[in-house]
């Protein structure tokens, strides 16, 4: 398939719009690091100390994850002027 | 102590409320108005069944044993959630353009609608859903059993109530009916409220715990510390197996896929669900160790902790917050239950029911009469044996312990779809083989390592294959495959299990070639988020538009059909319900078609009727010259738009060039029409002069014949002038080729040119005296004796002089003419060999300005050039001549 021309570099607004995206892609990394952290200090920690931990990092990526929503569902609102966000793939026939 | 009957009047008044919630949505649902049923909120609360009683209950009990590992149940979830916009968008995404209707009806569209995976993924979510109904069914008992002392004969009967009042729930609302788009409005709208209820009887609990039974949060740090889960007993391969299960589950649960894909009602809501469903179970999970160490610290020893939620209010009299748990926990069963067996039972009938009707139906689709109440009735009848199913496992099962490990299980189980989903979602490389060996080698495992040996030592899988292995062989022990041992059971299987069912997708996909329509598939899913369509999967067929409709009254209903038809064949432009069958026509009938029976079927109830034109590789194989060609065309056109430009550009020069050779023809012509006139003029006059006058003197008579000789003699030349370049021009020239001596041609030029008899000095060097050409020595003297006419004529000096220089060069000889004249100007050198230019008005010489174009000519002919030599201080042409290449024309 034809691979579309994109721009080589865009405007502000488009810009902090595809940083936005990455902020989104890159959240379960985030959050899989936050949660399997405690792997490190297994069999030294409390319980209650461990609890406290985990919901830190729970609320905090909430906490993100809201503070994203709007800006990202306008911002999906809002035509991407390329037209793609997915990553594309080319069949070789 | 709540009585039983009070426990039973309130379970029912609750299940009337469930039904009134669910019938007032259907009804509002039907009038089109309805707002709150499409809201963000409503469809993050559809999610929470992924809590169900295993959670509500199960967690804390969990906790009271284990302390935090319960926590990975909610945080593989909660990372599935972060992903949202990369993942579940695009999950949402192809479950809207694809109308899909379960999980198996995901992967079967994927990999080119295929049955056998529909089958494969069916089974799969069968065999995992029905323990699971049965643990929800045991928590439900179990929490009854709370209430009653005794009275064991009950809580089976309770239980198959149960079974029988959720299965009377789920046909009547999951199963009004058969809907295009495979939305249950009433049932959303049920288990979005039981979500709430749970939610807010687990907080009320936990409040209830954290701030009446102990003194606050702080209390309650300091009764974690001090009770025997104190110390946290992570163990990291437990910790990171579980959490990547719950997560896998989360995506591959058959229940999951549908409130999440299917019954979307809005792509936008994934955005508040993304932070809001994380919240929920945030929330859901907040007070589980508070209520597990205060039950532990305050509860007999022995003590079910798996009932903290009830019994610890119970306990301390509390029976309005303990029956608000339990309609918590009730909840949580019914609604996972309800959704689970609308689930299962769309994909019984879709990929199990249905392709088996096709094909034993000899006449296929084309019959007449109302497919819907196949599909309905198989999808009632698949209920109703779910639960019984679920029903006689619980029995079966004795319940207790082993059932309740059963959670787990049955996630590892379903999980084994996660390759071949997220493979077809994100590589268009993935197969449909690779997709069936990868389910079958990581089923097989699974129920090998977790499954059977679930059933315990006297179930399918005895005492003595689980310590030595089947036939004796220890590298198939269940619980130590490859003889490695001393692993957890779960993260045995599933790290087993995944790899292997890993492996044999991607090997699978490797070594296979796809199907056109796989391919097709594949693409549109990998590329679901961006815009455009790539090829249609049907090809042009000559199938009748009404065998079509015929066949999707039959599915969607006659009123649907027929909507769907004429607005087809409205935009066509065609009256009535016929359009034409094309091929995006076949598209949207089949999408329409996938919302109510799967993609599978159908695709094979299309096919059957367009006699099976579905897409080719040539196809395919178009549509990705088209987008080439579009490219080469474009191209192509910007190659020809520079291409022209350069021609303009060339057109341009050579219309100015025109236009000064148009107006130097104008001037030639009014000018040879003056020197045709004078000489006639003359001889006119001269000859009525000879006619009219009798008596003219002899002499004068012979000076006026001799002017009228002389003038005629003027005009033949003129004419043999442009006879002669004509003749040049045509390439009609004999040319009369002999060796010569340049100096002698150069001689009788001059000679002949009359030069020296005119005043002008010719001085010439000795260089032209032995040299000797092959040419036509005629010829190359009329351009010699044209250019020194010309120096002779123009040359304005005071002292005309002209040099004549010769060199030889080897193959060519040069003969140059310099005067001292004031030469030719920069910008006429480019016209003096033009036809008809002439550089001054000086016609006194009588030309015509044909000479230096006859030149021109010869010397072309002779196979050498003419001229004009800049920068010699004065008129300068430079004659060049081939010694030898002389070519005949």
């Amino acid at each position: 398939m034809a691979r579309e021309v994109r721009p080589l570099f865009l405007a502000r607004q488009s810009y902090r719009r595809r940083r936005l995206m990455d902020i989104a892609r890159l959240m379960p990394f985030l959050g899989a690091f936050g949660f399997l952290l405690p792997v490190l200090w297994a069999g030294s920690a409390r319980t209650s100390s461990g609890m406290i931990y985990l919901f830190a990092v729970w609320g905090l990526l909430i906490l993100g994850l809201a503070l994203m929503a709007g800006p990202i569902s306008r911002a999906e609102a809002e035509p991407d002027e390329s037209g793609r966000d997915g990553h594309e793939e080319t069949e070789e026939p | 102590m709540l009585s039983f009957n009070l426990l039973v009047a309130v379970c029912l008044a609750y299940v009337v409320l469930l039904f009134l919630i669910a019938f007032a949505a259907e009804r509002q649902a039907a009038t089109g108005d309805r707002p709150w049923l499409r809201s963000p909120l409503v469809y993050t609360l559809s999610l929470s069944i992924y809590c169900t009683a295993w959670t509500f209950y199960g967690a804390v009990g969990y906790a009271a044993r284990s302390g935090l590992e319960f926590l990975t149940i909610y945080l593989g979830p909660t990372i599935v959630m972060l992903a949202w916009w990369g993942l579940l968008r695009k999950l949402v995404r192809i479950g809207r353009t694809e109308r899909i209707t379960s999980i198996a009806d995901l992967v079967s569209s994927r990999y080119g609608k295929s049955t056998l995976l529909g089958v494969l993924v069916t089974l799969i979510a069968l065999i995992g859903t029905t323990p699971y109904i049965a643990l929800q069914l045991q928590s439900v008992t179990l929490s009854f059993a709370v209430f009653t002392e005794g009275g064991a004969e009950n809580l089976n009967a309770t239980a198959l109530w149960c079974a029988a009042g959720l299965a009377l729930f789920t046909i009547v609302f999951g199963t009004r009916k058969l809907d295009v788009n495979e939305r249950h409005h009433g049932v959303v709208a049920a288990i979005a409220l039981e979500a709430v209820v749970k939610l807010f009887a687990l907080l009320a609990v936990g409040i209830f715990v954290v701030f009446f039974v102990a003194s606050g949060p702080g209390d309650i740090i300091g009764l974690i510390d001090a009770s025997p889960i104190d110390v946290w007993d992570l163990q990291p391969e437990r910790w990171m197996t579980l959490t990547f299960l719950a997560g896998a589950a989360f995506l591959c649960l058959p229940r999951m896929i549908h409130v999440m894909v299917v019954e979307n009602a809005d792509e936008r809501h994934l955005t508040t669900a993304s932070w809001a469903f994380p919240l929920y179970l945030f929330l859901m999970s907040l007070f589980v160790v508070p209520i597990a160490v205060v039950g532990l610290a305050m509860m007999p020893i022995g003590a079910n902790p798996d009932l903290f939620v009830l019994t610890v209010p119970l306990a301390l009299d509390r029976d309005g917050l303990a029956m608000l748990a339990f309609l918590g926990g009730f909840s949580s069963a019914t609604s996972m239950v309800i959704v689970a067996a609308i689930a299962v039972s769309t994909m019984v009938s879709n990929h199990i029911v249905m392709p088996i009707w096709l094909r034993s139906a000899r006449s296929g689709a084309t019959v007449s009469g109302d497919l819907r109440q196949v599909v309905l009735v198989a999808r009632r009848v698949t209920i109703a044996a779910v639960l019984l199913l679920g029903y006689l496992y619980y029995r079966l099962s004795g319940g207790g312990a082993a059932l309740a490990a059963i959670g787990l299980i049955s996630f590892a189980g379903v999980a084994q779809v996660l390759p071949a989903l997220l493979g077809g979602i994100f590589w268009r490389g993935a197969t449909r083989v690779g997709a069936a060996a990868g389910v079958i080698v990581g089923f097989t495992i699974w129920a090998w390592t977790l499954f059977l040996p679930s059933f315990g030592e006297t179930g399918v899988i005895g005492a003595a294959v689980l310590a030595e292995g089947p036939w004796g062989i220890g590298g198939l022990r269940p619980y130590a495959l490859f003889g490695i041992e001393g692993l957890d059971p779960v993260v045995h299987s599933v790290v087993w299990s995944m790899s292997f069912n890993t492996l044999a997708f991607l090997l699978g996909s490797f070594l296979s070639f796809p199907t056109p329509l796989e391919r097709l598939q594949g693409a549109s899913f990998v590329n679901a988020l961006s815009p455009g369509r790539g090829a249609r999967s049907w090809a042009v067929s000559a199938a009748g538009a009404e065998e079509l409709l015929v066949m999707s009254q039959r599915i969607v209903g006659g009123r649907d059909a027929q909507a769907l038809f004429e607005a087809e064949a409205a935009d066509q432009g065609k009256e009535g319900y016929l359009p034409e069958v094309t091929p995006e026509f076949l598209e949207r009938l089949e999408r329409m078609l996938a919302g109510s029976v799967g993609g599978a079927t159908a695709h094979a109830m299309v096919a059957q009727i367009t006699g099976g034109a579905s897409v080719s590789v040539d196809d395919l194989m178009k549509v990705a010259d088209e987008a080439q060609q579009i490219m080469e065309q474009s191209a192509r056109l910007e190659a020809q738009s520079a291409e022209l430009g350069r021609t303009a550009q060339q057109l341009r020069v050579a219309n100015e060039k025109l236009m000064s050779l148009s107006v130097q023809k104008d001037a030639f012509l009014s000018q040879i029409s003056h020197e045709l006139r004078t000489p006639m003029t003359s001889i006119r006059s001269f000859s009525e002069i000879l006619r009219q006058s009798e008596g003219l003197a002899p002499e004068e008579r012979q000076r006026y014949a001799g002017v009228i000789h002389d003038e005629a003699l003027r005009l033949t030349r003129l004419l043999d002038d442009l006879l002669d370049l004509s003749v040049l021009e045509n390439g009609q020239v004999t040319l009369n080729t002999r060796e010569a001596s340049l100096d002698a041609v150069i001689s009788g030029a001059l000679v002949a040119a009359g030069a020296e008899e005119q005043g002008l000095k010719v001085v010439r060097d000795a260089g032209a005296a032995d040299i000797r050409i092959v040419t036509d020595p005629d010829r190359l003297s009329q351009v010699f004796i044209n250019l020194i006419s010309n120096a002779r004529k123009y040359c304005d000096a005071e002292a005309p002089t002209l040099s004549i220089v010769t060199r030889d060069l080897g193959d060519r000889v040069i003969v140059d003419f310099i005067d001292n004249g004031s030469g030719v100007p920069g910008r006429a050198q480019e016209l003096i060999f033009e036809k008809f230019s002439r550089l001054s008005d000086q016609k006194a010489a009588g030309s015509a300005g044909l000479g230096l174009a006859i030149c021109r000519e010869i010397m072309g002919r002779l196979g050498g050039s003419i001229r004009y030599l800049p920068g010699q201080g004065g008129g300068a042409f430079r004659v060049s001549i081939a010694r030898a290449g002389l070519r005949a024309a």
